[in-house]
């Protein structure tokens, strides 16, 4: 276990404002110097049922969720009592107490709402034997009763605060601060009141652990935020003024954040009747000329598929978000997966050209959403940004400075009317959209848009001739595929040249690799680190550009280590195998670490999955899966 | 110049510009009533006053979807029932910009039937032709929503056991702004519809019956019609929702009993347009988005530093 570390675990009900509450604490942590990182973990259920949120801090970056943790304060569930008995409830309000026990690291504080627990139902859980056991410091504290007492039940959560703060000394000042600028009147005044009460209450409990939170500086302003806000910022400083989307879940947040932010921006957000129309509506407003973004998730982004063809085929540019959870068919809707790569790579019919990008984290998040609205508007060609629900929630902070804020209103390919005017004309005075060779020598034929004078051509699905006329002319057919298809070679070079997005880390000469891509990449990093600690000669790759694939890159990068572990999070190694299919060998290279439980890799795991693949033995974890090297 | 400085010129607008420069290979059959939709619309076209280059035409997939191969302006030939969704948008980013939608019986009442009536409840500023022939005639004549009860087809080989869709009445009550069904034998009345459309500011659906004289030798039976407007039998008022129901009602019934009643059946002018609505509301900016990003003075800079502030 690393020391010097706080790992602070919320828990209580769907719905009891453990979200909000971490977000908060989270902050005052950065505020105060520490970086920051969370982790959300929560049901497929508004109200009521276990949920938690992890927040982890350190004084130096961190870069993953880490393994368990060391301060839990289980609030219990205030939705877990049924007022109907029509279904079965259990004991529910018990299990953000009970069902946290796993990973509560030893000597570890637990700090539980007994204003909300009957300490029965507390004895019947054997609290005391597992306490003892784990030499766990437990702190029960009626929460509820302190929140009460200034008028509201709902403020326990900021008691809970207080509570933290005292035992583990940290102070109340930036929580203080914190209230003052979310609330104003009576609640502002009742949350301090309860704060200040609940830090003085658990300070005179006097609790003697061996917790010790580190303390840090910034060097420049902090933000912290999340990959929903990075992609949504990523894709406004680019241009995007037009979003349509469905709910579903995890894809929903991007959407509410650009749906808030656009009217700002002079843009327009459409919330329609289904994903179809939400992808038909994005191609529509690009046609006309204005940056455009769509998303969903799995099962929505299946019904994209075919507006998704008819982008790649009438050369309009759009941008895709698919944020994945864990499937197939609806699957578990709350939990993360990266088993939608394939399906983003692959869907629609015939032979088809996009851009794909998985961002690691929410660095990249941002970096390459820019990338993506780039590329898609240069290119004339569907980006789809890949990443899913783990980092979509999770919080982390970096510098301000990070975002960067030069907006990019540039139209991409699209002409000017002097342009269209001086542009190559048909005889009969027709606009050539779809040149079979592109007078500047690349493969993209620049565009009109509608109401530009002397523009006019037909955009379809079908396959068309320059001016868009549908055609089946054979020689068309070939001219119009290649150009459509050569254009990932061209942003394959643009992207070298321009942005490279896969992260080397570790010693360059280690013995064995790690390939990682999208969200697994800095926990896997994070133990490629302590692998290195424990004597191994590591090193990892972390991969985010999944369209066109860096071939080049990673071959050399195969070349240069004697065994792989590919660590991603579906049972059926998808990234390995785009990886063989991409570059044709080194498949005798690479094995697998697989987990699709519903539960991103903690950096323990991946290092005892590493430990055992290279001694050859059997996987002690029964929550993971290893796939030996399949030979190419 | 202006970015789009195609859009509100007053000059004299010839049907003929919307004609293609090159004719395009045929593919509607000899005979069909979809040349009877093109003619309308052309015709139409001066009488608007627009010109080619300030007109976007959607389309979905059918026979109706070619019509973009046959008219002069901007076009957009999507995929099968989506014309409405993409139209839609396209009308959002520059509503400057004529937008058409047209589809078959098949792609409009079938597949994109859900737009429809999304598009209806919402009022876009937009026309929707919807080419009617009761019959799939692309995929080679199955049964469509608009077939008769009982209809044979090689899909139905027992004659269809469903009731036909009643498009006028579903898209009243969906919240169409303008309805009416005309009909590809009666040239002057569909032009003057098409033209009444297009200047209605909302959401106008036409059912444009037409013939299929290679799958649906039925289609005959469109001659001759009725143009409620001009019979004393059929005296309503055509902003009365009630009335309007009514009429409408009696048009699709007698319509599967041989008699073709067409006209316009419902026009309220009152109701802003989705768009209207939204700029009310301000969810969408006084001028055309698609405008900006051709505007060296528009203002790109963002306010970043609130949105930021949020998180420190």
């Amino acid at each position: 276990m690393t020391d010097n570390e706080l790992i602070w675990r919320i828990a209580g009900g769907s719905g009891d404002g453990i979200d909000s509450t971490s977000q908060n604490f989270a902050k005052a942590l950065m505020r105060s110097g520490l970086h920051v990182f969370t982790h959300r973990h929560y049901p497929s259920r508004i109200r009521g049922g276990h949920t938690y949120v992890e927040v982890r801090a350190k004084d130096e970056q961190v870069q993953s969720r880490g393994d368990g943790y060391n301060f839990l304060l289980a609030l219990g569930d205030s939705f877990a009592r049924n007022p109907q008995d029509e279904a079965y409830y259990g004991k529910e309000e018990l299990k953000p107490l009970y069902e946290n026990f796993d990973d509560l690291r030893e000597g570890g504080v637990l700090l539980y709402d007994e204003g909300l627990l009957d300490e029965e139902d507390v004895d019947e859980i054997e609290l005391e034997e597992h306490a003892e056991e784990n030499g766990w410091h437990v702190v029960p504290m009626d929460l509820r009763g302190i929140a009460k007492e200034h008028g509201r039940e709902i403020m326990r959560n900021t008691a809970g605060i207080g509570a933290t703060a005292a035992i583990l000394d940290i102070g109340t000042e930036e929580f203080e601060e914190l209230i003052e600028q979310n609330m104003s009147g009576d609640m502002q005044e009742a949350n301090l009141n309860v704060l200040q009460d609940a830090y003085e209450a658990a300070s005179e409990l006097d609790i003697d652990h061996d917790i010790d939170v580190p303390s840090g500086s910034h060097d420049e302003e902090q933000v912290i935020l999340s990959g929903s806000n990075a992609i949504s910022y990523g894709a406004l400083d680019e241009g995007c003024r037009f979003i349509s989307g469905y709910p579903m879940t995890p894809w929903t947040d991007v959407f509410t954040i650009m749906s808030q932010h656009l009217p700002e921006f002079g843009g327009i957000s459409e919330q329609v009747e289904d994903e179809i129309a939400a992808a038909a509506l994005a191609l529509g407003a690009s046609h006309m000329g204005v940056k455009s973004m769509s998303g969903s998730s799995g099962g929505g982004f299946a019904l994209m598929s075919e507006p998704l063809g008819l982008a790649e085929m009438t050369e309009t540019p759009i941008v895709l978000v698919e944020a994945m959870r864990a499937g197939p068919s609806t699957g578990m809707p709350t939990k993360p997966e990266q088993a939608d790569l394939e399906h983003v790579l692959y869907t629609s019919q015939g032979d088809s050209a996009r851009v794909v990008f998985a961002p690691a984290n929410i660095r990249e998040c941002y970096t390459q959403t820019r990338a993506a609205f780039r590329i898609a508007y240069e290119y004339q060609i569907p980006a789809i940004v890949v990443y899913d629900q783990k980092i979509q929630g999770e919080l982390r902070n970096m510098p301000a400075s990070h975002f960067d804020e030069q907006a990019n209103s540039d139209p991409g390919s699209v002409l000017t009317e002097e342009e269209i005017a001086e542009a190559a004309h048909h005889s009969s005075g027709k606009f050539q959209r779809f040149l079979h060779e592109p007078e500047d020598g690349s493969n993209v034929s620049p565009r009109s848009v509608p109401g530009q004078k002397d523009g006019r051509y037909l955009a379809t699905g079908n396959e068309h001739n320059p001016s868009g006329h549908i055609s089946e002319d054979p020689e068309n057919r070939i001219a119009q595929m290649e150009r459509r298809l050569n254009k990932l070679d061209d942003i394959r070079a643009d992207l070298d040249e321009n942005a490279s997005h896969q992260t080397y880390y570790g010693p360059e000469d280690a013995e064995h690799g790690v390939l990682v891509w999208g969200s697994q990449q800095d926990t896997a990093f994070e133990a490629v680190d302590r692998l290195n600690e424990n004597g191994h000669s590591v090193k990892a790759l972390g991969v985010s550009d999944m369209m066109p694939y860096p071939v080049e890159e990673v071959s050399e990068w195969l070349d240069s280590v004697d065994q792989v572990l590919v660590v991603e999070m579906n049972a059926t190694a998808q990234f390995r195998g785009l990886t063989q299919k991409e570059i044709g060998k080194y498949g005798d290279k690479m094995s697998s670490l697989l987990k699709y439980n519903g539960n991103p890799f903690e950096p323990a795991e991946i290092v005892d999955g590493f430990e055992s693949s290279i001694n050859g033995e059997e996987l002690a974890a029964t929550n993971m899966k290893y796939l030996p090297a399949a030979g190419d | 110049m202006s970015a789009f400085s195609a859009i509100g010129d007053d000059r004299e607008i010839d049907r003929d510009e919307f004609t293609p420069g090159i004719e395009p290979q045929a593919t509607w059959c000899p005979g069909c009533g979809d040349f009877g939709v093109l003619k309308a619309l052309k015709q139409a076209m001066p009488e608007v006053g627009r010109n080619p280059d300030e007109v976007a035409l959607f389309t979905g997939i059918g026979c109706s979807g070619k019509l973009n191969s046959y008219f002069n302006s901007y076009g957009f030939h999507t995929i099968h029932g989506r014309s409405l969704p993409v139209a839609r948008a396209a009308k959002l980013a520059n509503p400057d910009v004529e937008v058409i939608a047209a589809g078959g019986d098949g792609d409009g009442y079938g597949i994109g039937g859900n737009h429809l009536i999304h598009t209806a409840r919402e009022n876009h500023d937009m026309t929707y032709i919807v080419f009617n022939n009761e019959i799939f005639g692309l995929t080679k004549g199955q049964t469509s929503p608009t077939s008769p009860k009982g209809h044979k087809s090689k899909t139905q080989p027992h004659g269809s056991a469903k009731s036909p869709i009643r498009p006028l009445s579903q898209s009243l009550n969906a919240g169409a702004t303008y309805i009416a069904r005309t009909a590809a034998v009666n040239p002057n009345q569909a032009k003057e519809i098409i033209a009444e459309a297009i200047e209605h500011d909302g959401f106008a659906h036409i059912d444009f019956l037409t013939q299929c004289p290679t799958w649906n030798k039925d289609a005959k039976h469109y001659v001759p019609y009725t143009d409620v407007q001009q019979s004393d039998e059929f005296d309503f008022d055509l902003s009365d929702r009630a009335e309007a129901a009514e009429m409408m009602r009696k048009t699709e019934e007698r319509l599967y009993e041989g008699e073709v009643l067409t006209g316009r059946m419902y026009v309220e002018d009152e109701r802003p347009s989705y768009g209207a609505e939204k700029r009310a509301i301000g969810e969408m900016p006084e001028e055309p988005l698609a405008e900006r990003y051709f505007d060296e003075d528009a203002e790109w800079e963002r306010t970043y530093d609130n949105l930021l502030e949020h998180h420190k």
